[in-house]
């Protein structure tokens, strides 16, 4: 018996859902934006499940491109993460709610 | 043999993942993400994706989690102190979005289930670096373009963000003060 697409679907859904549970309660900014990679992680793992079981090589390299823009969001969001602790002294969501730095 | 190998790289991409939720030490969370994204890549060996897997392995696990790592250090964080009292409601209301969120899946896997696709598991070269290098140069040269410009603006974003005179450069910043 070969591991069926659903199995790897299943997987990656309670991937995803632990990623949306930890992006709720989490208050410190950095293990928000890791659980939001979490989250990019688990569609990845759909991505490559379907193009392996359809032989089709496109959602690879939709998963080529999520890495490179997950790559671009981690350099931005950590500047962000950086602009914020300079000008707050925090890295609590709540201490900065207010866009305004 | 396969399904005890998926066996075995799920639940340490599930144990891992909970890790990353359950840690208060944003240190810990980082190490255990990292796990994540090993098994992610055994996972995508075993769905002869060997080029994912490697890319896997050396952006997310070597790249953005060293930045995400460092700016861990940089910055020196602290274990999160007590929560505040008003943000209680906060972990039953994740815990019933968990619920309905597993909910639809297994809907939808038992829906999936009924109507079987049989997958063709030939072996052929849809993961190789080759057939992914020759789409991505050819039929899809467009998006890796934008990508590119993405890029782009990512590192010009980054560091207009991270200077230290903020927004404004140092010389507004001399000016304002």
């Amino acid at each position: 018996m070969e591991p069926q697409l659903s199995w790897y679907l299943a997987l990656s859904g309670v991937l995803f859902t632990i990623g949306v549970t930890g992006v709720i309660i989490k208050r410190n900014i950095i293990a928000m934006f890791m659980c939001i990679e979490l989250m990019l992680n688990a569609v990845n793992l759909t991505f490559v499940a379907f193009a392996s079981f359809f032989q089709d090589v496109t959602g690879q390299l939709f998963v080529f491109i999520v890495m490179t823009v997950a790559a671009a969001e981690a350099a931005v969001g950590l500047g962000i993460i950086i602009a914020i602790f300079r000008n707050r002294e925090t890295l609590d969501v709540d201490d900065a709610s207010i866009l305004k730095l | 043999m396969l399904v005890l190998l998926f066996i075995l790289f799920g639940a340490m991409a599930i144990g891992c993942a909970l890790a990353v939720v359950a840690q208060r030490n944003p240190l810990y969370s980082a190490i255990s993400l990292i796990g994540v994204f090993i098994s992610l890549a055994c996972l995508y060996v075993m769905l002869a994706a060997p080029f994912i897997a490697a890319v896997q392995v050396i952006v997310y696990a070597g790249a953005i989690m060293v930045l995400v790592v460092f700016v861990i250090m940089l910055l020196n964080v602290e274990e999160e102190e007590h929560r505040r009292t008003r943000l209680r409601f906060l972990v039953p209301a994740a815990v019933a979005l968990a619920a309905v969120l597993i909910a639809e899946v297994t809907f939808i896997l038992v829906s999936v289930q009924q109507s079987r696709v049989v997958p063709t598991s030939s072996v052929s070269d849809t993961g190789l670096t080759q057939s992914i290098g020759s789409a991505l140069f050819t039929q899809y040269l467009l998006p890796f373009e934008i990508t590119s410009i993405l890029l782009l603006m990512a590192i010009v974003g980054a560091m207009t963000l991270a200077r230290r005179g903020g927004l404004l450069g140092p010389r507004d910043q001399a000016k304002r003060d």
